[in-house]
């Protein structure tokens, strides 16, 4: 379709096509991302404004009535011990499951990086709970951690209060975190180890480095950004975690104070006790958070993350 | 000596491997189970019942027809299409222009986009919330659809597709004499459908995952979809085990079937955009 020709003979029009193409593209490029930006301005930069401004309210019903009372959502917050054991029940949380996630899934990957027979079925299963409704796979796993009829405590020849002992229930939902996510977590990990050159590993290989060697010497700094990347966004979704807390804790759970994490606390000061305001000013000391965290995991990196 | 400490090594693997796969399956399988139980059997500790000792069908019976699930799947079904096709209609469009195009403000618009990547999304749902609310279109499959119109996600995922696809393309196609739309529409775009597609599958599943902004906005049984009318029914059978599994299973086996059939596009998918994210 296209010669040289082609070229040469439009080469004649090059400057005036320029310009044409040079204007259209301004007019082109905002068409193009009109949408997406009216829909982000919408949707996500005007309520976050938004949800600021209103951390300042105390919300009346519907949203209707606001009284404006300054920093006194703050200075509450400063002073709500429940807060304050929300985030620290979030960040245990946060600190159990990702690591142990992250540690299995990276063993389970370099498991499967090879030829083997079951490989697509084994990565298959380790993928299915990425599937399932997680409103499904909290209601199974609070069957399987019942006290009194659950699989759990008939398998290990236990009494154990899976989800009501203060002590242990933030564990059994981290358990619950680290099942859903090792799949993929796993998979994140096949596709950055499919991008080493399998020359390395001959290379290791001669120097001596075989099994855990290699897997010390070249894997693990070679994967080193993906797996910074893995723990970054895990983090930031584990100081997130809503749907096993609102789906097992009942109310009248006595280790609800102990498990409950910040994003839960949101949702019942916002939507079941309807003080918007105050849900709001617990949303902005989320971000905070989230934002420290990540910041610090940046700094960090430079220590441990090994970029070619 | 050495092929035998290999085969050692295989065999230990696997070990592991079959292991961590039962661990995955269990909670599933006992889904199933106790799905197809009668509560006493599912409530009996001496002598504790594994398998039913008749498999009844009665707890799927009794959910299906108090439940509605066809109308659950279709609300489902139509969140999940209203936001894969409004996400990928507008990032494709989005990611193209950030890409390839010089406009006035483009690095401004671009940081806009990165900038909300990083927002916690729990601090959109309240606004989100009352807008929906003032112009009176809770409990639709709109206000399903709504936080999911756009997609800054889906928008820088396209943008980097549209990096990696060779210059001299779009040169040959405008000396051709393509406008910048036919040069996108024609030349451009078909060449990420891969990328496309990843996208369409990780917009698909964490629609159908999303819980929190349902429970939100849509509060009618009728309206929602399953992952909201689950978390809601358990509070209404608490005890009835065999009917929270028969449940559970109808409302998470179509995306298992689906996954069974198309099991490498979504690991692909997922790997493509999750990599990226």
């Amino acid at each position: 379709m296209m010669n040289k020709n082609d070229f040469a003979i439009s080469g004649n029009h090059r400057r005036p096509g320029m310009t044409y193409w040079e204007k259209s593209q301004n007019l082109w490029g905002w068409l193009f991302i009109i949408p997406t930006m009216l829909g982000l301005v919408i949707l996500n930069i005007w309520p976050m404004l938004q949800s600021f401004y209103q951390t300042f309210f105390r919300t009346g019903d519907f949203g209707r009535g606001n009284i404006y009372i300054g920093g006194q959502n703050y200075v509450q917050l400063f002073k709500d011990s429940e807060v304050w054991q929300a985030l620290w029940n979030t960040l245990k949380l946060t600190l159990l499951q990702v690591p142990v996630s992250i540690a299995l899934a990276l063993v389970l990957a370099v498991f499967l990086n090879r030829k083997m027979r079951g490989r697509a079925v084994y990565r298959a299963i380790f993928f299915l709970p990425m599937i399932a409704a997680p409103a499904a796979v909290a209601m199974v796993w609070k069957w399987l951690y019942n006290s009194q009829f659950g699989l759990l405590n008939h398998l290990f020849h236990t009494k154990i209060e899976w989800i009501s002992n203060p002590a242990i229930a933030w564990i059994s939902i981290a358990v619950i975190g680290i099942w859903s996510s090792i799949g993929y977590n796993m998979v994140l990990f096949l596709a950055g180890l499919q991008d080493i050159p399998k020359e390395y590993y001959e290379a290791g290989a001669i120097d001596g480095a075989t099994g855990p060697a290699a897997f010390f010497k070249i894997t693990l700094p070679l994967l080193s950004p993906m797996i910074f990347f893995v723990l970054v966004t895990s983090v930031i979704s584990g100081l997130q975690i809503f749907d096993s807390i609102y789906m097992i804790m009942s109310k009248s759970n006595p280790a609800l104070p102990k498990t409950q994490t910040i994003v839960y606390l949101f949702y019942q000061y916002s939507f079941v006790n309807g003080n918007k305001g105050y849900g709001s000013t617990i949303v902005i000391l989320l971000l905070v958070v989230i934002i420290l965290i990540t910041a610090l995991q940046m700094k960090l990196q430079k220590k441990w993350v090994f970029y070619n | 000596m050495r092929s035998s400490k290999n085969l050692l090594t295989i065999l230990l693997i696997h070990l592991i491997l079959i292991i961590f796969s039962v661990i995955m399956i269990v909670p599933f399988a006992w889904m199933i189970l106790t799905a197809f139980k009668t509560v006493t059997e599912s409530t009996s500790v001496n002598p504790f019942v594994i398998f039913p000792s008749k498999w009844r069908s009665d707890a799927f019976i009794t959910v299906w027809k108090n439940m509605n699930f066809l109308l659950l799947y279709k609300n489902t079904l139509l969140l999940i299409f209203w936001r894969v096709v409004c996400a990928c209609l507008t990032s494709t469009f989005a990611g193209y222009a950030f890409a390839r195009l010089n406009f006035k403000g483009k690095n401004l618009m671009f940081s806009l986009v990165l900038f909300q990547m990083m927002i916690p999304s729990q601090i959109f749902i309240i606004p989100q919330y009352l807008m929906v609310s003032a112009i009176k279109m809770t409990n639709t499959i709109f206000a399903l659809v709504f936080p999911g119109l756009v997609s800054a996600f889906g928008t820088f995922l396209m943008k980097q597709a549209y990096m990696s696809l060779p210059k001299d393309l779009e040169e040959a196609a405008r000396l051709d004499g393509c406008n910048i739309l036919q040069t996108f529409l024609f030349i451009m775009a078909p060449l990420t459908r891969s990328t496309l597609a990843a996208l369409a599958i990780f917009t698909a599943l964490f629609a159908y995952k999303d819980l929190m902004w349902p429970l939100v906005i849509n509060t009618s049984n009728k309206m929602m979809p399953l992952s909201a009318a689950l978390a809601t029914m358990q509070g209404q059978y608490s005890s009835n085990y065999p009917e929270l599994m028969a449940a559970s299973l109808i409302a998470s086996l179509p995306m298992i079937v689906l996954y069974l059939f198309f099991q490498k596009q979504f690991i692909q998918g997922i790997a493509t955009s999750g990599g990226k994210l």
